[in-house]
């Protein structure tokens, strides 16, 4: 079986089980908790392009999450364009600002990098708190419609969940796809030495832009998708906390790992709800479960879960085994 | 506007800037030992003043002695740190470091709003808070409180990196950490040292800072971003150069507010970073380093 059948087959199991699983689940709240995760998911996997296989750090990424869900809003809510063109005009738009910023920020190297994309963060979130003629300011913006698109409107929430399991099934094997390519090389070729990878012809500059513009589109995509699904968004949602709660979702998970951001999206984004029945001591179990998970798991879940499968294979040594 | 406003601009920007400035340094200095960005930096200035706040509540004990405790408490926090959090991953990956540091400034404010609550709170000036007048600009003796302080303690931290045996083994840690055990310094001590220099820093500049600006559990987040900022803006590395990069901050962002507009006051600290970093990626301090390959 070759490398791309493979990924398809492990992609329609991961949506078949996407599939199933809301028919365990009772209540509707739980429903939208998933879909904000699987929303998580799409972002993650941009940013573990960019963290994991690049190894160019952001801690700005929630700035374009940002940028796609209050331009897809403002469009349709204040200038009635129609959803799937100003959805597809705040995806561009967060590839667009990443393509402008991208240019100068991804000369920076190491903690400069992540400054520099922070203070980006932090410029995106105050612009959405302060221009409140545009965006509603601090409060939030309201109104927003939900998806209809040919005729057929998102209403319930299991819809939704639906659509937006497919869009991440979608994601994930477009990144497969790009890791198996010459760009996913590439990328890593300049994770592990980029003066190495310049000398072997590759244009450096070129793949760190066209990865950061990646994960900036994914995030725009998760951005538009969040905005039709909850109607309101509020700028809260996208600064700091958010911006590296996505990093902590990406090492949580396994960095240089596609299912590892998708496990740690997920992880991240329904811990909270568990630990909800604690009330007050919430937020400490939060930051232990964090703190342990890193010190025993230090590749990450995923990481931790290929160790643990390749200790149970039974080990052959007739060598005519393997792919 | 006449050249009082000037001058407010600048004092109140360097008032702010000396704590940006402490909170770099503490950033500087377990940045050169281990090489993290520790996250939990402005959780020590968050401490620092809001531990002086209740220890000056529940003891009674005056502000000066509960100040010290509160600082005491905010050091042997800061050791306990990584004693228990750094020291049992220390050979993992930079990256994985900090995300402990995130976990810990996350488990650190948990515990604070459990035990001390959301609420704000405030402390008494050191000495009154009858303003100076200074040039037709307003002076609040507090301000000449945090200067005095900021500049004693960079002239103590001076003397104690170039002078004493423990500080110039820590600067050999922070240059070559296997050179320096081989020449019989004990690094995992200099760690230790490290986060607990970092962590009073952070304190002192967080209990002479309350007095201005009042704090809660929160304010952590904010000053941390703000000293990463300062230490970038100095060269990562180099405490000093954090410490005036701090100032240059805290002064930039004072006539930032004053001019343009107080609501994009921190939108225009980071414009300014931003277009620094574009012009000299390596801080304005810092020389740039050769990569191995």
């Amino acid at each position: 079986m070759n490398g791309f059948k493979k990924d398809m087959l492990a992609v329609l199991g991961f949506t078949a089980l996407l599939f199933i699983l809301p028919g365990f689940l009772s209540n509707d709240y739980y429903v939208n908790v998933l879909t904000l995760s699987l929303t998580h998911a799409i972002i993650a996997i941009g940013l573990n392009l960019l963290m994991g296989y690049a190894g160019q750090v952001s801690l700005g990424h929630a700035a374009f999450y940002g940028l796609g869900a209050y331009t897809s809003a403002i469009l349709t809510t204040t200038y009635a364009f129609p959803i799937p063109l100003a959805m597809l005009i705040g995806i561009l738009a967060a590839g667009l600002v990443a393509c402008l910023i991208g240019v100068p920020t991804l000369k920076l190297k190491g903690h400069y990098l992540a400054m520099a994309t922070l203070g980006f963060g932090v410029i995106v979130y105050i612009f959405f708190n302060e221009t409140i003629g545009l965006t509603g300011g601090p409060s939030g913006f309201t109104g927003i419609p939900r998806l209809h698109v040919l005729g057929y409107t998102f209403t319930s929430d299991r819809s939704y969940y639906y659509l937006v399991s497919l869009v991440l099934a979608g994601v994930v094997l477009l990144s497969l796809n790009i890791i198996h390519s010459r760009i996913g090389r590439a990328l890593r070729a300049i994770h592990t030495s980029e003066t190495a990878a310049q000398n072997a012809g590759i244009d450096v500059a070129k793949y760190k832009i066209f990865v950061f513009v990646l994960s900036a589109l994914f995030a725009g995509l998760a951005g538009v998708l969040y905005a039709h699904n909850l109607a309101f968004v509020a700028p809260s949602s996208f600064g700091f906390n958010f911006s590296v709660e996505l990093v902590t979702m990406v090492v949580l998970g396994g960095m240089a790992n596609v299912w590892g951001a998708v496990i740690g999206a997920l992880f991240l984004t329904i811990l909270p709800e568990y630990l909800r029945i604690f009330e007050n001591i919430e937020i400490i179990l939060y930051g232990g479960i964090l703190i342990v998970f890193i010190i025993f798991l230090p590749e990450g879940i995923a990481g931790g879960l290929v160790k643990l499968f390749s200790m149970l294979k039974p080990k052959r040594d007739d060598g005519a085994g393997g792919k | 506007m006449g050249l009082s406003s000037y001058l407010q601009f600048l004092i109140s920007g360097v008032t702010m800037g000396s704590i940006y400035g402490l909170t770099a340094l503490g950033f500087t200095i377990i940045f050169n030992t281990t090489g993290i960005i520790n996250f939990a930096q402005g959780e020590f200035v968050m401490l620092g003043g809001l531990l002086s706040v209740f220890f000056l509540k529940w003891f009674d004990a005056g502000l000066p002695l509960s100040i010290v405790m509160a600082i005491l408490t905010t050091t042997a926090i800061g050791g306990a740190i990584e004693r228990f959090a750094i020291r049992p991953v220390r050979s993992a990956s930079v990256i994985n470091l900090i995300i402990v540091t995130i976990g810990v400034s996350i488990f650190l404010r948990g515990l604070t709003v459990i035990i001390l609550g959301k609420d704000t709170f405030g402390l008494p000036h050191f000495s009154g808070s009858v303003p100076l007048n200074l040039a037709g600009a307003a002076v609040m003796p507090q301000s000449i409180w945090i200067l005095v302080i900021t500049i004693l303690l960079l002239v103590l931290l001076r003397l104690f990196f170039t002078r004493t045996i423990y500080g110039k083994g820590m600067l050999a840690c922070s240059y070559d950490k296997k050179a320096s055990y081989l020449v019989g310094i004990g690094v995992n001590g200099m760690i230790l040292a490290s986060f607990f220099i970092s962590a009073l820093v952070g304190a002192i500049g967080g209990a002479i800072l309350t007095p201005v600006t009042m704090t809660s559990y929160d304010v952590g987040i904010m000053l941390g971003l703000k000293g990463f900022s300062a230490c970038i803006i100095g060269g990562l590395g180099n405490p000093f150069g954090a410490a005036a990069g701090g100032v240059i901050l805290g002064v930039l962002e004072s006539f930032g507010a004053g001019f343009i507009s107080s609501a994009y006051k921190d939108a225009f600290a980071f414009f300014i970073l931003l277009i620094l970093l574009f012009v000299k990626p390596s801080g304005l301090f810092g020389q740039s380093k050769i990569e191995r390959v």
